[in-house]
């Protein structure tokens, strides 16, 4: 690694200006939308609705859809709780309180268009959108079959055609959004037999059925489901039982769907920001770690090195002196030696002279 | 450099063998298999090989394939961070694998969503038709998509050095460190993402799994699974390949594995008692007592708890037998996270006949994924410079 720091801050902005940039950061900027005040929804009191099917038989035919296996003036399908498909937009349900309930209640199910859809939420290319009429539209020519939007979808509404190899696209209701936008009712509003579907201005509706409340008290529940779930829905219930016995769970919250995320997509540029910062910092320490301990250790090998040459200078003068002891040492003992040869020549050139001078 | 290192470099052709070996047999049925199931996908489309439906939009293509994969790929990231931010420079023969790995992971991820998603030809359209940007998928797609780049390019050095493209390679090398930081800012993101999407289910996701703190419980466990990828890569890599090894890498493999060992003890811990913090936090605590709070329980102390505890022993003593079994454990226990979110405690609601059970298809295609990148780390490592230094850059590091 030879990359010179500063050299490397450069890099770092230019890294972290790239994913801020990249679209991220608009995202954790999203700002909370509130839905449109005079959009349209419809009304469905549970309490009305017959389980005719007139509303799934109109839908089938204003979408087009394919031929259903059972015909729908067939109640028979009612036998088991049915969920929208691929070839069914709507679905109606029956709920019974025991075997022998006599009087069942009957409930359509559907897209919900939400005020703040989940679906729109978490699709990354875009395709749903919430219409200021109200509808939620999804646009097929960009949608790439992720499937997310079926799991998001809290009241699990989207289908997918798994069946087609080329052309596979999420389906749901559209709360006929092409006859809405020409004035026309939605399909099964206008093939209602019944009150149990009611088209208009949300507001209005919402006002509609608090009255329908205030009226008969005994026989309504007091709760528009629809009004809050999820931070509200463009259709709206009535129901005499509580909504959990007709099939409508009733834990979901008043938090609309895009909230749950709005705090990790707001980390994004943080991390962004943050990171290169942090890591650099790491990195400039472990940099900086291993370079005192390369100078401690090199410190450390010059030290030992200057000991032992001390040590050996001492050594080499305990040497030279012991030498030069030695040496004197020599010296005397030779001396020593060379005087007690002497003295001992003496000595004996002595005792010789001696012994000659007896002999004479 | 011991002169039975430089033996080992550079065989242009790999030592010449029957065809017919057993690893060859199976990889070939799979494949072939493989290869006509993908046809079938694309022809007949996801009805014809899948049981997905319109309650599980999401099967084991996602749960394992996607969640799983990207996790244990993670491995790349963790390691080249510990080497070059951290400086710990006594693991640096685990580099390459580890990119390798992530690279060759990151890859099959991708083919995977093809298999998946319903118009594969549009995938690159979050990025130029329309950007979903309040989608979290949309993040993860763009920090994938940018990793998968980031990681081609630190893995591009072996191949060049392999191809002798001296002058690329050198600046491709210059660039180590920069690509290091840009891999963990991206992997932070989309790691921590992959869990953030199912932020958006809290009605559908068991109250067990589903936590505010979903997106943090992803990251850390990446690191889990990153790091015992390495370890479980590295001992199979030592099994089958020990010939391909130098000298570095034959010493420094037990020090990685202990230090790795010791490592993912200490974040699993952590990851334990922020798993408990989660729990404590919503006050879920009576839902243990329910049949989907025993599958937790397994979940947080057969797969979290023991091998942390396994991990922490095989570090104390010394034992690179047990952190291979456990790093193997590890492995297990996070593809079974990754499959309790996305699969079994998903849709807790619905009754058990409604529940999604693979079809035997979607298993081959996942096990012909597999097999793909085995195969193609078994072509590298045995060519390229990765479980040796080239001895024309011995002295770089
Ligand atoms: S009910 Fe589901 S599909 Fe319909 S708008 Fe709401 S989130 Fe979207
Ligand atoms: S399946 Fe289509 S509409 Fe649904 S989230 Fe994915 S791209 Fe969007
Ligand atoms: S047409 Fe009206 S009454 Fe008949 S099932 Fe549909 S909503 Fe109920």
């Amino acid at each position: 690694m030879s990359v010179s720091r500063r050299k490397f801050l450069g890099w770092l902005g230019a890294a972290g200006a790239g994913v801020i940039s990249g679209g991220t950061a608009k995202a954790a900027s999203n700002k909370h939308f509130k839905g449109y005040p005079d959009s349209m929804g419809v009304l469905h009191d549970t309490t009305l609705c017959v389980g005719c099917r007139s509303c799934e038989a109109a839908c089938n035919k204003v979408n087009a859809l394919p031929a259903p296996k059972q015909d729908f003036t067939d109640t028979t399908v009612l036998e088991r709780k049915r969920r929208t498909d691929s070839s069914a937009f709507t679905v109606v349900n029956r709920f019974k309180q025991s075997e022998s309930d006599k009087q069942p209640v009957f409930v359509k199910k559907q897209c919900n268009h939400c005020l703040e859809p989940a679906c729109a939420s978490v699709c990354f290319v875009g395709a749903f959108k919430k219409s200021p009429e109200g509808a939620v539209t999804y646009d097929e020519s960009v949608c790439v079959g992720c499937r997310y939007c079926m799991i998001a979808c809290p009241f699990e509404i989207p289908a997918y055609e798994y069946d087609k190899a080329l052309t596979p696209r999420v389906v749901k209701c559209t709360m006929c959004h092409p006859r809405v936008l020409e004035g026309k009712l939605p399909g099964c509003v206008e093939e209602c037999p019944t009150e149990a579907l009611l088209f208009g201005e949300r507001n209005k509706l919402i006002k509609a059925a608090r009255k329908r409340i205030a009226r008969f008290p005994e026989r309504y529940v007091d709760h528009i489901y629809g009004e809050n779930e999820m931070g509200g829905t463009s259709w709206l219930y009535l129901s005499a039982r509580s909504y959990e016995q007709i099939g409508m769970r009733e834990d979901l919250g008043v938090t609309p769907a895009p909230k749950f995320t709005e705090g990790i997509l707001s980390a994004v540029p943080i991390v962004a920001g943050l990171w290169p910062v942090l890591l650099t910092g790491i990195y400039a320490v472990s940099k900086r770690k291993d370079k005192v301990a390369q100078e401690e250790q090199s410190q450390a090998v010059a030290e030992a090195v200057t000991q032992a040459e001390s040590q050996a200078e001492v050594k080499l003068k305990k040497a030279l002196v012991l030498a030069k002891k030695e040496k004197e040492m020599a010296v005397k003992k030779e001396a020593r030696k060379a005087l007690e040869k002497a003295a001992k020549a003496q000595k004996a050139a002595e005792k010789k002279a001696q012994e000659e001078a007896t002999e004479k | 450099m011991s002169d039975e290192a430089v033996l080992n470099t550079k065989p242009i052709t790999p030592p010449a063998q029957s065809l017919y070996t057993p690893f060859n047999v199976i990889a070939g049925i799979i494949l072939i298999v493989g290869f006509i199931i993908t046809i079938r996908r694309f022809t007949g489309g996801l009805d014809a090989v899948t049981n997905l439906n319109d309650n599980y939009p999401w099967g084991i293509w996602i749960g394992f394939d996607l969640l799983a994969g990207v996790a244990l790929a993670a491995g790349g990231f963790v390691t080249s961070a510990a080497v070059y931010i951290f400086g710990m420079k006594r693991y640096h023969s685990a580099v390459r694998p580890a990119i390798l790995t992530g690279f060759l992971g990151y890859a099959l991820v991708v083919i995977a969503l093809h298999y998946d998603v319903g118009r594969p030809w549009r995938l690159p359209y979050p990025f130029i038709a329309q950007q979903g940007t309040t989608s979290i998928l949309f993040e993860v797609a763009a920090c994938v998509a940018l990793y998968l780049t980031v990681l081609f390019i630190e893995f591009s050095p072996a191949a060049m050095e392999w191809l002798g493209l001296r002058r690329a390679r050198n600046i491709v090398v210059k660039l180590t460190m920069l690509l290091t930081i840009f891999g963990v800012i991206l992997s932070t993101l989309h790691q921590s993402s992959l869990g953030a999407m199912f932020l958006m289910a809290p009605s559908k996701l068991h109250p067990l799994w589903y936590s505010s703190y979903l997106p943090v419980y992803f990251f850390i466990s990446s690191i889990i699974a990153g790091l015992s990828m390495v370890i479980f890569e590295s001992s199979l890599s030592h099994r089958y390949f020990a010939h391909k090894m130098d000298e570095a890498h034959l010493n420094e493999k037990e020090g990685i594995a202990f230090g790795f060992a010791k490592a993912a003890a200490l974040v699993l811990f952590g990851y334990f008692a922020i798993k408990v913090v989660g729990i404590a936090m919503d006050n879920n605590w009576h839902y243990l007592t329910t049949s989907y709070g025993t599958w937790f329980l397994v979940e947080m102390l057969g797969f979290v708890a023991l091998p942390c505890f396994l991990y922490a022993v095989g570090a104390r003593e010394k034992n690179l037998n047990l952190i291979k079994w456990t790093s193997a454990l590890t492995v297990f226990g996070i593809v079974l996270n990754r499959l309790n979110i996305c699969l079994i405690a998903y849709n807790y609601h619905l009754p058990a006949d409604e529940k999604y059970v693979p079809h035997w298809m979607e298993i081959a295609i996942s096990l012909f994924i597999v097999t793909l990148g085995v195969v193609a780390f078994r072509f590298i490592v045995t060519r390229m410079p990765i479980l040796y230094a080239h001895p024309d850059y011995q002295d770089e590091h």
